[in-house]
């Protein structure tokens, strides 16, 4: 078929004579098919490890909606109050429950497989935000979400928090005793929104909390709308992905106008393909010998129990810690005779919003300190940018230590600590953490960067000592190769922005003086130490030291037998 | 290492330092792109034993694949679970052993096949600035322009604007009202501040709704309390509710331990040293369960607010702000305990109109 050429007619040439070839051209003449298969059949994907995080999050995606689909067969989203007629536990026989309960321990009990699909989508719901945020870690200390990416980027900080509102939504459908108080938190933190908390609460609970409307919402949110959104957004997250090519690992040969890699067709299929069923398995393994939320241990929702130590999914911890962390006295305020409670506005909706709102305008306030308006392919290396690397570990700090802090109760009872001194080492780590975090980070990413000029200038440490004739010592350096020298010059070092003076050449004060000033000063942040890459010129001038002439002539020849000859020294 | 003293400029970086490159520095001098490094071949691609060997263990996992498979269905066929939890864990252990054999062996087959018999070598393809470029370019730019100059709405015509966007901002209205105006039910918010204790209502003890006698609390004991009702109502949607704002935790303190509490001059709202507080957390509303005999603290075990009861339930740590309001008590004839009244104050998390 792919013979065809233009001075023929409509049909192929060349008459498919296999099975797939008749399939392929059947498909063809009535698709054009073939000009997709041109298109992707052998497009070149670069391959990294790191590259495989976005795709467990797809495949745990994938595997969610299978394993969704089963439980949907079975589930009832009622509130409806039932005695359990079910035998079996014995300890919830004749208990007075919700159908979404009674139907969750029938589908665990009575339907065979129905257990392990439950625990299946259970930890694929875990695994499924932990590959997001470890695939989004990867994006952002490679520097990925730099132009043309940051749509992408933006569109990956959806799928993230429509990622969270699966994952709760789908937490409370069981109405048991834990995601029933998961849910009174909720309704107390949606109480807490100044003039409109009341309403909304009535809005999400179709009257006063729990109501009988909660279930039902929450399952139409949980398996119609927000997989629904998930799935368009996942289609342009790839899409823009296929669109623009993947980035790819600095390297020798990689550049920002090719791509260098392995091709679709077979070798990815075959790998990605390869990568579904590993995920899919791991997933089966843990569902089967891994149990999770054994909800008929708790039993069915009533608003008066409640058990110590419990814990939310841990994608939720982080605003349970916030919540745990903030100290409450003096924080209600009465104004007018309305109530503001930031003991719960700041811990439940300050300190995510701004989390999420410095990963939204991070991509832009980069390029803007950079003043950096070009395509980037190829990847950083995270030391190669200190600033943004000490950023991305204070926020994971901050993350961290609020996710310690949801489960301060299980770190008191575990180590035989008091609840309130970790708690006050929590709130005190909070704000300390980042910033020493932060600092640790830059300082180390420097030192990597100048770790690796020294190598390139004198090259690896061979631990061969070399006497001179005249008695001099030196240790002998081996040169580095040229792969491995690249990868340690080839980058930017950007400066601080420089920007226009405060007046103009008759005197008269510029318009947007200030605003610049302040974009310098951050971008003085960002960039005031660097580490530029070692340019010839430097090595050339390291060489020259010394042995000069001689150095130069022999440098060609391999270490091993050129012996001192191939030396470079350490000064 | 004889180029560096040769330095030449590299053409592809050349191309990319333009204007736009900012305030990255690139200096004159760079080395050069030493190129794609050169492929290794495997142990598969030189010795036919070895590709033969992989091609024997890639089948191999398919088959093990396929015994998984048949394993599961053994085991769904085989060992039904006998209702007991053990017997369900059992049930889903070999199902899922077997679903978990049956894609491992996929999963692994694919990828050892892609990593010792499929090609490795890497192919270099050349990327395309993404911006339209070129004739393409002006084409659009002219289509957009025609287009726009058809619809007439050009520098014109600005009440048609306006009426165009009003009407197509204006008409999800008309789906939202109906919709916002019935998913809050009745949207009677004020309902947050009462709850169904009365003047008289006996204190019952959770779950089993029998009222308390005065003379059956003993020093130190703890009873978690809702409002006696009957049995029928306790079966109902109303009762979760009601519950939810309803529950009390009543404690029997050594009366000289009972420091205060919150029952204004000249009225007592306690019971001999018996007092009762409601036991929805004043943070966000998580039961406060976990009382401590020796401190007379009260624990919330979601985010430990803690209240001391002998004080008048007021916050010693964590995040809650208020202390949890008191349930006035007394006993009736009968010698029951019953509420004197409601609570003085709505009771849980704070809300906007919480004091009006």
């Amino acid at each position: 078929m792919s013979t065809a050429t233009h001075d023929t007619q409509r049909e192929a040439p060349a008459k498919p004579t296999t099975t797939v070839g008749k399939a392929a051209d059947y498909l063809d003449q009535r698709t054009s098919i073939g000009v997709a298969v041109k298109e992707f059949a052998r497009k070149v994907f670069p391959d990294h490890w790191s590259f495989m995080l976005g795709e467990i999050a797809l495949f745990s995606f994938v595997v969610l909606i299978i394993s969704g689909f089963f439980l949907t067969m079975f589930f009832e989203p009622s509130m409806a109050l039932t005695r359990y007629e079910g035998e079996h536990p014995a300890s919830m026989h004749g208990e007075l429950m919700s159908v979404a309960f009674a139907s969750t321990l029938d589908m665990s009990f009575e339907v065979r497989g129905g257990l392990l699909m439950r625990q299946i989508h259970h930890w694929s719901a875990l695994i499924f935000m932990a590959s997001i945020v470890v695939h989004m870690m990867r994006v952002f200390f490679t520097g990925a979400f730099r132009k043309p990416r940051e749509i992408n980027w933006i569109v990956g900080l959806l799928l993230m928090i429509l990622g969270l509102a699966a994952g709760f939504t789908g937490y409370s459908l069981p109405d048991d005793v834990l995601s029933g108080n998961g849910l009174r938190i909720t309704d107390g933190v949606v109480k807490s929104i100044p003039l409109l908390g009341s309403f909304l609460s009535y809005l999400i609970f179709g009257g006063e909390f729990p109501g009988h409307h909660i279930v039902p919402r929450l399952f139409t949110l949980h398996i119609f709308v927000v997989p629904g959104i998930l799935l368009a957004l996942i289609a342009l997250h790839l899409f823009l992905m296929v669109l623009q090519k993947h980035t790819q690992y600095p390297g020798g040969g990689r550049t920002d106008t090719n791509v260098v890699g392995y091709p679709a067709l077979p070798v990815y299929v075959a790998k990605m393909t390869g990568n579904f069923f590993l995920v899919f398995g791991v997933l089966a393994l843990m569902g089967a010998t891994m149990a999770i939320n054994n909800v008929w241990n708790y039993g069915p929702y009533d608003p008066s129990p409640v058990s110590a130590g419990a814990q939310p999914d841990w994608y939720m911890l982080f605003l349970e810690g916030s919540l745990r962390l903030m100290p409450g006295q003096g924080t209600e305020w009465v104004i007018f005779g309305y109530t503001l409670s930031w003991n719960i506005l700041i811990p439940a909706v300050v300190v995510p919003g701004l989390l999420f709102t410095f990963l939204f305008v991070y991509p832009f306030i980069e390029a803007k300190v950079t003043k950096d308006d070009r395509e980037h392919h190829v990847l950083d290396r995270p030391r190669n940018r200190p600033a943004r690397t000490g950023l991305g570990v204070a926020f994971l700090t901050a993350f961290i230590v609020l996710a310690l802090a949801g489960s301060n109760d299980l770190i008191a009872t575990h180590f035989g600590l008091s609840i309130n001194a970790i708690t006050w080492v929590f709130r005190i780590l909070l704000f300390v953490g980042p910033v020493f975090a932060y600092s640790v980070t830059r300082r180390i990413c420097l030192g990597l960067q100048r770790k690796d000029r020294e190598l390139v200038l004198h090259g690896h440490e061979s631990g061969r000592i070399v006497r001179f004739a005249n008695g001099e010592y030196i240790e002998v350096h081996t040169p580095l190769d040229e792969q491995e020298r690249w990868l340690r010059v080839n980058y930017d070092s950007p400066a601080p922005l420089e920007i226009a003076p405060k007046t103009d050449a008759r005197g008269v004060k510029r318009k947007g003086y200030a605003s610049d000033k302040r974009w310098q000063r951050l971008s003085r942040f960002f960039y005031e130490d660097r580490v530029e890459p070692v340019t010839p010129a430097e090595v050339a001038a390291a060489h020259s030291h010394g042995e000069h002439d001689q150095l130069g002539e022999s440098d060609e020849r391999p270490a091993v037998e050129a012996g001192a000859g191939t030396t470079s020294r350490e000064h | 290492m004889s180029e560096n003293q040769n330095p030449q400029p590299d053409a592809s970086h050349e191309v990319t330092v333009a204007p736009e490159a900012g305030n990255a520095v690139v200096p004159a001098d760079r080395f050069t792109d030493p190129g794609v490094p050169e492929h290794k071949p495997r142990l598969t691609d030189t010795d036919p034993r070895a590709a033969k060997r992989a091609e024997r263990t890639v089948t191999l996992l398919f088959v093990l694949s396929i015994l998984g498979t048949v394993g599961s269905i053994v085991a769904y066929v085989l060992v039904p679970p006998d209702g007991t939890t053990g017997g369900v864990r059992l049930s889903t252990l070999l199902i899922g052993l077997g679903l978990a054999v049956s894609l491992l062996g996929i999963g692994v087959a694919g990828i050892h096949w892609a990593k010792t018999l499929m090609g490795d070598r890497e192919f270099v393809q050349e990327r395309h600035t993404l911006a339209t470029q070129g004739e393409a370019r002006e084409t659009a730019i002219r289509d957009m322009n025609e287009g726009l100059v058809d619809s007439g709405v050009v520098g014109r015509r600005g009440v048609l604007k306006g009426a165009f966007f009003g009407a197509l901002a204006l008409f999800p209205l008309a789906i939202a009202v109906p919709l916002i105006g019935s998913v809050g039910g009745d949207w009677n918010v004020s309902s947050f501040k009462h709850t169904m204790w009365k003047r008289g209502t006996r204190l019952a003890i959770d779950p089993s709704g029998r009222p308390i006698k005065a003379s059956d609390v003993t020093v130190g004991s703890v009873f978690h309390v809702i409002p006696e009702t009957t049995e029928e109502f306790r079966e109902s949607h109303e009762w979760v509710t009601e519950k939810s704002k309803a529950v009390v935790l009543m404690v029997r303190l050594n009366p000289e331990d009972l420091r205060t509490d919150q029952s204004p001059e000249g009225e007592t709202w306690s019971h001999e040293g018996i007092v009762a507080y409601s036991k929805i957390c004043t943070h966000v509303g998580c039961p406060v369960a976990l009382y401590e005999q020796q401190t007379h603290h009260l624990l919330c075990p979601c985010h430990q607010s803690t209240f001391d009861i002998a004080d008048s339930a007021k916050v010693v740590f964590g995040p809650a702000n208020r202390r949890l309001p008191q349930l006035p008590i007394t006993v009736d004839d009968e010698g029951y305990l019953v509420a004197q009244d409601d609570f003085a104050e709505p009771i849980g998390p704070s809300f906007w109109e919480r004091l009006k």
